[in-house]
């Protein structure tokens, strides 16, 4: 038996609006642009719930209820489920709907989204406790399998996830690093005896999740019988597709047919009598691990390096992460949760990797992610922000 | 034997090399601004190339002869010719009849004087041998016209900038110039525009079909680049030391390259943050203006006027800022931008400027928008992150912008009309 294992990933950050110099001392309120442009959170939340995010779930919901055996899982960051809370509460309740069926498996992160594990150890334990809390308090589950912002990964997350009880933690597998291992195996993470290590099948994901309406693929258009092809022929026990869940509708529009080939897959795949679904957990129960795993690097699912250089790889990207968390104690002891609410939101990955200049000069898919004109742009808005939080935080620390 | 014979002839026009009739302008450091640079850098790349240029230019000479031949060392195939004459790049007609000291060799005002230059260029061109005619900018477009009636070669017209853009827009466009540029670039074969910017300039105010303009990014290299390292006259370094940060504006003082937006963003970077010096760096018909303007800001301490600068003063004042602004209303290309970004200097651009289209790691806004400039501005001198990686990127930019590349698009264009 061989098992195909889909995991989404849910996540909208709170942009910076144009926070201007002059905006400094007179206007705490970073995330909330008003404007047509694409740093109003509210209005691209709206827009990605009706094209991608309530269709698709209804689709998962029909599809679940037509395929007994189907199983997917999904990580959503805290910040996404905030603003679907305020600004599309039906996407909120088609997910729990979804949840409900007991087939769908949650994943722990960050409820930030953020890096701070690579940053500051007990600010990602808090982040990961509240991320926790929320998955509990809306969809009554227990993240029991791991992953880390953008799949990011090395050695310690394994020892941190096994040391603290989960099965298994999800990154990418990426063959320069794994060598001759195929990423269709369950792993164990070095160092550690319990915890489990999936990889992401990175060919097949991104057949679905970028080329599938690239007419420039050799194999466009891509069929739901060509596909489950492949899942038939791939060699292991299990074939890791992980994505970003706005593939469905959002960075493959409706008109590609990527609905239609979601809704079909189930159907052919329930043809091959060697196939089935399971969850992350599911997986972990089922196969043993073939090997250990060493990966002293961090790797993540960013871009052709993999690693984490679309977030910290030019001097202004550093300086930010360096000055948002060397607030760390201070925000603590201020003892304000609207700052410390909004120290951390300015941790959220995206607004590093809009600063991201690697290939800003031969304009790519960095371009298309990013609301802000140019990399220089999102770094001054952020800075100007950061400078408003730090004089909140001289006044708090003022006032006895 | 006639086979073989047959064969050299087909090799010998495969790698026979234009020659052409070139009317363009003084190179520095005798010149008074981009277009000398241009000029240069083309001329230079076109012949490493193995064009022939015979490059023709005004010159005021100290004898009464019409014209002298030049030979400089360096320029390996391209022959230099001298027509006497007084123009300039960049003269208007009031600063022509000024600078008038010897009537009866020169045209009585400016247009008459590009008339007497037009005719001396028709006169040339029935004297070379060449394929090709081409000439830079208005002042140029008549003799480039009248040596095409003279020899009926084909004539290419290279628009560093038009009226529109030393007007700032369409407001007190002088209609004869307007009508010498517009002849001139009927008159031509091909147009060649230095950015997509002027390429629309051309199309929307000129009303030349856009199937016959081609867009030629200008290029920096080391041979159009000041030498010899930076002097320390200025003593720049000193105001640094004690904690100061330099912005710089590097152009004519002039309407069309926004130095009075680049003192208004000073007062307003000033009030925010007092160590900062802003340096005005070259000279033109608003300095005067200029200077009255940042006495009236009370901001005269903080604004450095260094008149026009050449050399290694040219380099210190690049090198020393921490930021270069361009905040031209019009700017069809705007080399002083791959300069600054060539020393590693933070730069800013307006977005009315085709170095905007051009480069990517340069901040930019439109040259009106003061807040959005000190916002960018303060930012930078505050973020050392910021600055680091606007130096990084725009070197490594810059460097891309070479002059062969410029020539080599220049000779595609050359190729496909003879």
């Amino acid at each position: 038996m061989k098992s195909v294992c889909f995991y989404f990933q849910v996540h909208q950050p709170y942009r910076v609006k144009r926070y201007r110099v002059f905006d400094i001392g007179n206007d705490n309120e970073y995330f909330n642009d008003r404007s047509e442009s694409s740093l109003n959170n509210r209005r691209i939340v709206e827009k990605v719930a009706q094209k991608s995010y309530i269709p698709a779930t209804k689709l998962l919901i029909e599809l679940l209820k037509r395929h007994p055996e189907m199983r997917v899982s999904f990580s959503f960051s805290g910040v996404a489920l905030e603003q679907f809370e305020h600004y599309t509460p039906e996407v909120i309740d088609l997910f729990k709907k979804l949840i409900a069926t007991g087939r769908v498996e949650v994943l722990g992160e960050t409820y930030y989204h953020s890096l701070a594990f690579f940053y500051s150890r007990p600010e990602f334990e808090r982040q990961v406790a509240k991320h926790r809390d929320t998955i509990r308090r809306l969809f009554g589950v227990w993240p029991r399998v791991f992953r880390n912002t953008e799949l990011s990964y090395r050695n310690d997350l394994g020892e941190w996830v096994d040391k603290n009880g989960y099965l298994g933690v999800l990154t990418e597998g990426w063959d320069p690093i794994l060598g001759w291992k195929s990423p269709n195996y369950v792993y164990r993470p070095k160092g550690t005896q319990n915890a489990r290590l999936l990889l992401k099948n990175y060919r097949l994901s991104d057949d679905v999740a970028f080329r599938f309406s690239s007419r420039d693929w050799s194999e466009w258009p891509l069929s739901a019988e060509k596909f489950a092809h492949w899942l038939g022929i791939a060699e292991g026990d299990v074939v890791n597709l992980f994505m970003d869940y706005e593939t469905f509708g959002e960075h493959q529009w409706e008109d590609t047919g990527i609905f239609h080939f979601l809704e079909k897959l189930p159907e052919v795949l329930a043809q091959n009598p060697g196939i089935d679904f399971k969850t992350p957990s599911e997986v972990i129960g089922t196969y043993d691990a073939r090997d250990e795993v060493d990966m002293p690097h961090t790797v993540t699912w960013a871009d052709t390096d993999r690693d984490l250089t679309a977030w910290t790889g030019n001097p202004m990207q550093r300086s930010a992460l360096d000055a948002i968390y060397a607030l760390e104690d201070k925000v603590l002891l201020a003892n304000d949760l609207k700052l410390l609410e909004d120290w951390r939101r300015l941790q959220t990955s995206d607004h590093f990797y809009y600063m991201c200049t690697k290939w800003f000069s031969d304009g790519d898919v960095h371009a298309y992610f990013s609301p802000y004109e140019s990399p220089y742009d999102a770094h001054i808005a952020y800075m100007n922000a950061l400078q408003d939080l730090k004089l909140r935080l001289d006044k708090r620390s003022r006032t006895p | 034997m006639l086979k073989f014979l047959w064969g050299c002839a087909l090799l010998y026009t495969s790698v026979m090399k234009l020659k052409i009739l070139m009317f363009g302008w003084e190179f520095p450091p005798h010149n008074s601004g981009g277009l000398g640079v241009a000029c240069q850098g083309l001329t230079r790349a076109m012949a490493a190339r193995g064009l022939e240029i015979v490059f023709v230019m005004p010159k005021k000479l100290d004898v009464g002869a019409p014209w002298a031949r030049f030979v400089f060392a360096d320029q390996g195939n391209v022959s230099v010719r001298a027509v006497n004459s007084p123009l300039k790049p960049y003269i208007t007609g009031f600063s022509y009849t000024n600078a008038l000291t010897r009537v009866g060799i020169y045209g009585r005002d400016l247009f008459a004087e590009v008339m007497r230059y037009a005719q001396l260029g028709g006169s040339i061109a029935e004297e070379e041998s060449f394929d090709i005619i081409y000439a830079h900018d208005w002042l140029s477009f008549g003799a480039g016209m009248e040596a095409k009636k003279a020899t009926g070669k084909p004539l290419i017209v290279h628009v560093h900038a038009t009226e529109f853009d030393r007007c700032g827009g369409p407001m007190g466009v002088n209609p004869d110039v307007y009508a010498v540029e517009r002849a001139g670039m009927e008159a031509a074969d091909r147009v060649i525009a230095v950015s997509q910017f002027t390429k629309d300039v051309i199309v929307k105010y000129y009303g030349i079909p856009a199937s016959k303009i081609y867009v030629v990014h200008n290029g920096v290299d080391d041979t159009t680049l000041p030498r010899g390292g930076a002097a320390g006259r200025l003593r720049l370094a000193s105001l640094k030391a004690s904690g100061y940060s330099v912005v710089l504006f590097l152009g004519r003082i002039t309407l069309q390259k926004g130095p009075d937006y680049f003192l208004k963003t000073a007062r307003a970077v000033l009030a925010r943050n007092p160590k900062v010096i802003f340096l005005l760096s070259g000279s033109g018909d608003m300095e005067r203006q200029m200077m009255d303007m940042a006495a009236s800001f009370g901001i005269s301490d903080r604004v450095l006027f260094t008149g026009f600068l050449t050399g290694q003063d040219r380099n210190e004042v690049y090198s020393a800022a921490d930021l270069f602004i361009m905040p031209s209303v019009s700017e069809p290309f705007g080399i002083t931008a791959l300069e600054a970004m060539k020393f590693g200097t933070p730069t800013l651009v307006s977005k009315q400027s085709g170095a905007a289209e051009a480069v990517k790691n340069a901040l930019k806004t439109d040259f009106w928008d003061v807040d959005e400039m000190t916002n960018q501005i303060l930012s930078v001198i505050a973020h050392k992150g910021l600055r680091d990686t606007l130096s990084e990127n725009g070197k490594h930019e810059a460097a891309r912008f070479t002059w062969d590349d410029a020539a080599q698009k220049v000779e595609n264009v050359l190729q496909g009309i003879v």
